[in-house]
């Protein structure tokens, strides 16, 4: 035992991130997930009551493999009928080194499986390579403890089930794997990012866990740019983190931010991640969106928006991935660009497809307002707050129709 | 003890334009208040949870049946009886839990006038109590 104690928030961070290395060596060597994942949850909960008193071991990530693994060792003995199993893994040559990257990243993938939900994905990589506790997990999603708890084992059982050796895919499969993997870590990132009323610690730390994740998601697939898009718009998008909201959670639009709040470092590594994404070809939607951000990001006022651009990104997003939600934004910026009513008339088109759902009385709102008709856009707020399922979001649309209805005169 | 304390829609005392006609600073001040008194429920250690439902555009009534269930779509015509939203409060009294509820009721409306709110106080059922 060597250094003197650490913080308790330093303590936290060195096992976070010592989690995805030291699950993968317990991984590689017993093969068997479900179990290996406890093993490691119970490493880290003896480091966190031990290290503080005896000090950190100067490898820490050793002694974690060390005692994970002593602990499945005593889960097969306890448990003849593995016996055969663990006598035929002890002689089974080792694999060799992996980066830590590389092991992060397939256990990203075997969370990430696609028969799984996006819910049961986005709790299990949390915790198997984040390195959470159910706890944490379950305070952040605002669901009680044993509900996490099961959620989590109902996903461990499905990719044992899935009985894949542990380990990177194979090139020919990767790119139908990364698709769902980044979809979660992106959910993740959103989750966090979501505003909400109050203190609110343990959500705002998912975004910078999604961030930390893609990082090295990145170092291990240097060429595929859709990882660097990702990363690239959670910066972009984290960067205005500060000027999002008010001390109350209150949301403010972009247009309405001080946009001296945003972090120009963010804004700067984004923009960097970026120009290294696209450089390396395949344009795909992670990178237009992250492009769209930085277009705005890089507005030192509103009014410098260069909406001719941002519209222009658009039309290529529904290029790609077309969807009735890009077509609203493209709507947006077409208004911008091409007046309200050019707005107006791409959003009637729109409209049908997206019934119901606030966003189009949002955007109707916002475009008639624009065009000035107010007893109009008072109507579509007014709809639109009575559709939303955001609380913050609903008191901004209520406060928009009041001042539009307050402009108004009175009968 | 545990109190939930229930928010109706339509349980006011006189008529009260929906909040979208309200002036803007009585929509802000009503916002405040109720995120005033989360705060300082938060602050005495007695917030459980506060919650705020969907409107009634958005509400559902299934009843299971013989074949498919029978799903009824809202705003219903008993709409103004529907829960708004809650507050979990866990407090030492039910007087206390009272005291909460009416502070809770005189959230401002237009004008700032009190909107006395009903507000419906129900014990939480817990373990065995010793």
């Amino acid at each position: 035992m060597a250094a003197g104690p650490r913080r308790r928030g330093e303590l936290e961070d060195l096992l976070r991130e010592a989690a995805p290395r030291v699950l993968a060596a317990v991984v590689r060597r017993f093969g068997d997930f479900a179990d290996s994942e406890d093993a490691v949850q119970e490493a880290m909960i003896d480091a966190a009551r031990q290290w503080p008193a005896q000090g950190t071991p100067e490898n820490p990530t050793g002694w974690l493999i060390a005692v994970a693994s002593r602990r499945m060792t005593d889960r097969i003995r306890a448990d003849s009928a593995r016996r055969a199993r663990e006598e035929r893994l002890a002689v089974e040559p080792d694999r060799g080194p992996a980066t830590a990257a590389d092991d992060t990243l397939a256990l990203i993938f075997m969370c990430c499986r696609p028969e799984l939900t996006q819910a049961s994905s986005v709790a299990l990589t949390l915790r198997a390579v984040g390195g959470l506790s159910t706890a944490q997990i379950a305070a952040a999603f605002l669901v009680p403890e044993k509900t996490m708890g099961r959620r989590i084992a109902r996903a461990k059982q499905a990719v044992a089930a899935a009985a894949e050796p542990f380990g990177l895919p194979a090139p020919a499969e990767r790119a139908a794997r990364l698709r769902p993997a980044l979809a979660v870590l992106y959910l993740i990132f959103n989750e966090g990012y979501a505003a909400s009323e109050g203190p609110d610690l343990a959500r705002a730390e998912l975004a910078a866990e999604a961030i930390r994740l893609t990082r090295i998601a990145r170092l291990a697939l240097p060429a595929e740019p859709e990882v660097g898009g990702l990363l690239a718009l959670m910066l972009l998008t984290d960067a205005r983190r500060a000027a999002r909201t008010d001390r109350r959670g209150e949301l403010i639009p972009l247009d309405r931010q001080d946009r001296s709040l945003w972090d120009a470092a963010a804004i700067a590594e984004g923009g960097r991640v970026l120009s290294e994404a696209i450089a390396a070809g395949a344009v795909g939607p992670y990178q237009l969106q992250a492009a769209i951000a930085l277009a705005h990001d890089r507005a030192r006022r509103a009014e410098d928006t260069d909406w001719a651009e941002i519209l222009a990104l658009y039309g290529l997003l529904e290029g790609v991935a077309p969807g009735p939600m890009v077509a609203l934004n493209r709507a947006v910026a077409t208004a911008m660009v091409d007046g309200p009513q050019a707005g107006l008339d791409l959003l009637a088109e729109v409209a049908p497809r997206l019934e119901g759902h606030h966003r189009v009385h949002a955007v109707r709102a916002h475009l008639l307002e624009l065009a000035g008709d107010g007893a109009g856009a008072h109507a579509e707020y007014s709809r639109a707050a009575e559709l939303t399922a955001s609380l913050p979001e609903q008191r901004y649309l209520t406060k928009r129709a009041a001042r539009l209805a307050a402009t108004r005169p009175r009968l | 003890m545990k109190f939930m304390l229930l928010q109706h829609y339509g349980r006011v005392v006189g008529d009260v334009p929906p909040m979208t006609e309200w002036d803007p600073e009585d929509v802000q001040a009503h916002i405040d208040f109720q995120l005033d008194l989360n705060e300082e429920l938060r602050e005495r250690g007695e917030l459980v949870e506060a919650q705020g439902l969907t409107g009634p555009e958005l509400a559902k009534i299934v009843l299971a049946t013989d074949g498919a269930p029978l799903v009824t779509d809202g705003p219903f015509p008993e709409s103004k009886e529907l829960l708004a939203g809650w507050r979990m409060v866990d407090v030492e009294t039910e007087e206390r839990a009272i005291e909460i509820a009416a502070r809770s009721s005189e959230g401002p409306g237009p004008n700032g006038v009190p909107l006395r709110q009903e507000i419906e106080v129900r014990q939480v059922m817990g373990p065995i109590e010793r």
